[in-house]
């Protein structure tokens, strides 16, 4: 049984799904880059993509443009991102009881304000795909590369402007520099709070921005714990790749594609030996394999920034 | 003075006792797994219970105490704990995983009534007098969605968006199927589960997909589903609800839900508790008790359609077509 596609027709959809649904996961995982290359753990970002998702998709059924309930959630997400620098570089807490914090109370915080400000489901208009004219009536690569949200196309092309960022200018220099030895980069004269500050920030905007495109790009509604663990998978695939947004990139592709397979595997009843495959199984499998390629694939690590969780107090390190 | 105390006396003590003679609000108190707002499982029970204490008379006549959000089944037991203790005259425990706990408790408090579903255990076997069962016959409300789904699919693909295959959400779509499958035998119904209850971004992945292999009619069950069917009508297909009326935020995409309604189940149960009888019946939403109703959108519905749903109706209730809960196993086609 092939509902009557083909392999290639059935692999198109399934690689431009894969992009779609890789969007939330990008964007977050990009900014968690920022934030621990420049030494700072961040495990709240669950909590920021929650906030964000809430408060993009409340201000769009208010009335606002979704690119204006966009901008609401990456203030909202600057907001967490300050408040995360706060605790983590100026209280210098622990990091990764911190972050669970930020978590927990970006959960409680956007369940309370969804209670009180709605009867239920939020529904909104949001951003809805843009066909490019001509390239998206293009066989395949129309499907694939040219129909997709506009936060899709954002996510994808912040994949470069980090790559760029982080090795090409000064502000990325100073980042890998208070990530790996900020004792040295302080004597050299560079602001290791600063530089803290402005990556916890981004990485509270790209957080805000990853759970709007949950509640404004994926979907048009919110509900309450919608992001479901997707912040826990964003900092697992910074670690699955080695702290470089281009195999970040790729880890994002890999979960999401099969995940999108293993969703195709269920609708065309594959069978192994007449037996169908029990669902349970199938939801597994991207989460089985991205924890395969964490145990395997250990020497990405050499990116790993050297003063990653610790605390920067001058003359202490 | 002395007088005016007196009087004063006197009518706090008339009040006293008038206050002591008026009826007591019956309490009721009830833990669910999601939302009372989740438009599916949880809201469809709440909803029952607000327009019974509305009939009743309000709260000072029915007290209602809710918890919701309780996936956390040591959390659940905990809060149904409570609510015993407190004094609640029924205790309800809206979900199948929570009866472990439920029967547990239960004989801590022999005054208290409760309640459990899905579930067809009174706990009678066990020695408990104490526990009301209720489930729903979600199958029923499935073959009906089915047979009109069915005769609505132009491409001949019905998707449908699964949850975790099990409880009332495999007895809906088992009963779909078999809708379908008598309605419009050569369909290709698609199935695929998100393993989750709550993820409505996966549940949206899961009907995009569908839709991109072909469907252009879906239903699916649980709460998550509102994501599933944002993108429905996102690409202008058609969805067919169930648990409760889905229809609200998407008119035009929505044809039909399938409504639990517990209004009837639970008025019983309310009067059986102020008879003293605290548990021992076991409900079942049916066709036939009107436990199962429907609840339709704004899309247009073809006369052919709406008369075979409704004959299928007749012939549920009159025992001519019996739903099955699970499907036979069949040895796929050599293909």
């Amino acid at each position: 049984m092939n509902n009557g596609l083909t392999v290639d027709q059935i692999l198109v959809q399934a690689v431009a799904l894969t992009l779609l649904y890789a969007t939330p996961y990008l964007f977050a995982a990009l900014g968690e880059v920022f934030v621990q290359r420049s030494g700072v753990l961040n495990l709240g970002v669950e909590g920021m993509m929650l906030m964000g998702a809430f408060s993009a998709v409340y201000a769009v059924s208010q009335g606002a443009h979704p690119l204006i309930g966009l901008g609401v959630a990456m203030g909202v997400g600057a907001a967490f991102g300050a408040a995360m620098a706060f605790v983590n570089v100026t209280l210098q807490a622990e990091q990764g009881i911190s972050g669970i914090g930020f978590t927990l109370f970006g959960l409680g915080l956007s369940t309370l304000l969804f209670k009180l400000l709605s009867g239920g489901v939020i529904v909104a208009d949001g951003l809805d795909p843009i066909n490019i004219p001509v390239l998206s009536d293009l066989p395949v690569v129309g499907r694939i590369l040219f129909q997709q949200n506009i936060l899709t196309y954002a996510a994808f092309a912040l994949v470069p402007i980090s790559m760029w960022v982080l090795n090409k200018t000064v502000w990325g220099l100073n980042i890998r520099a208070v990530g790996q030895n900020p004792a040295a980069a302080d004597a050299m004269g560079v602001n290791v709070v600063r530089v803290r500050y402005s990556t916890c920030i981004l990485g509270g905007v790209l957080a805000g921005v990853a759970g709007a495109s949950l509640s404004i790009a994926l979907t048009n509604i919110f509900q309450e714990n919608m992001t479901e663990g997707r912040g826990f998978i964003a900092v697992a695939l910074v670690y699955f790749g080695g702290w470089s947004p281009l195999r970040v990139m790729f880890g994002a592709l890999l979960f999401s594609i099969a995940n999108n397979l293993q969703i195709w595997v269920q609708i065309l009843d594959v069978r192994i030996g007449g037996a169908p495959i029990p669902p349970n199984l199938l939801v597994m499998v991207p989460y089985v394999l991205t924890i395969a390629v964490l145990i395997f694939a250990r020497q990405r690590r050499r990116l790993e920034p050297a003063a990653l969780t610790k605390a920067f107090r001058r003359g202490e390190n | 003075m002395k007088l005016t105390r007196l009087i004063i006396i006197v009518a706090a003590l008339l009040m006293s006792v008038a206050a002591v003679n008026a009826q007591a609000p019956f309490r009721v108190a009830i833990v669910m797994p999601s939302s009372t707002t989740d438009l599916a499982w949880s809201q469809s029970i709440f909803d029952a219970l607000v327009s019974i204490q509305t009939e009743m008379g309000g709260e000072g006549m029915m007290e209602i105490a809710f918890t919701e959000g309780m996936f956390d089944v040591t959390a659940a037991a905990q809060a149904l704990r409570d609510y015993a203790e407190s004094g609640y005259d029924l205790v309800i425990a809206h979900g199948t995983q929570y009866g472990t706990s439920l029967f547990e408790l239960a004989p801590d408090y022999p005054e208290t009534a409760f309640a459990w579903g899905t579930a067809t255990d009174t706990g009678t076997d066990a020695g408990l007098t104490n526990i009301f069962a209720y489930e729903a016959a979600a199958e029923q409300g499935g073959y009906i969605n089915g047979v009109m789904a069915g005769l609505l699919t132009e491409s001949g693909v019905i998707g449908i968006v699964g949850p975790v295959a099990a409880g009332d959400a495999l007895l809906y779509i088992n009963g779909f199927l078999q809708g379908v499958a008598a309605s419009n035998a050569d369909a290709n119904v698609i199935v695929a589960y998100t393993g989750s209850f709550g993820d409505t971004a996966a549940a949206a992945e899961v009907a995009q997909t569908q839709v991109a292999a072909g469907a252009d009619v879906l239903t699916g069950s649980a709460q998550q589903v509102v994501g599933a069917i944002d993108v429905v009508e996102a690409e202008g297909g058609l969805w067919f609800g169930t648990q409760s009326d889905q229809s609200l935020n998407w008119a035009e995409t929505v044809v039909a839900s399938q409504v639990y309604d517990w209004t009837g189940i639970l008025s019983d149960m309310i009067a059986k508790v102020q008879a003293g009888e605290l548990g021992g019946t076991a409900y079942n939403l049916t066709l036939e008790n009107e436990g199962l109703t429907f609840a339709f959108g704004e899309v247009e519905i073809p006369a052919d359609v709406t008369a075979a749903a409704e004959a299928a109706v007749a012939e549920i209730i009159a025992g001519d077509i019996e739903v099955l809960q699970a499907l036979p196993e069949v040895t796929p086609e050599p293909s």
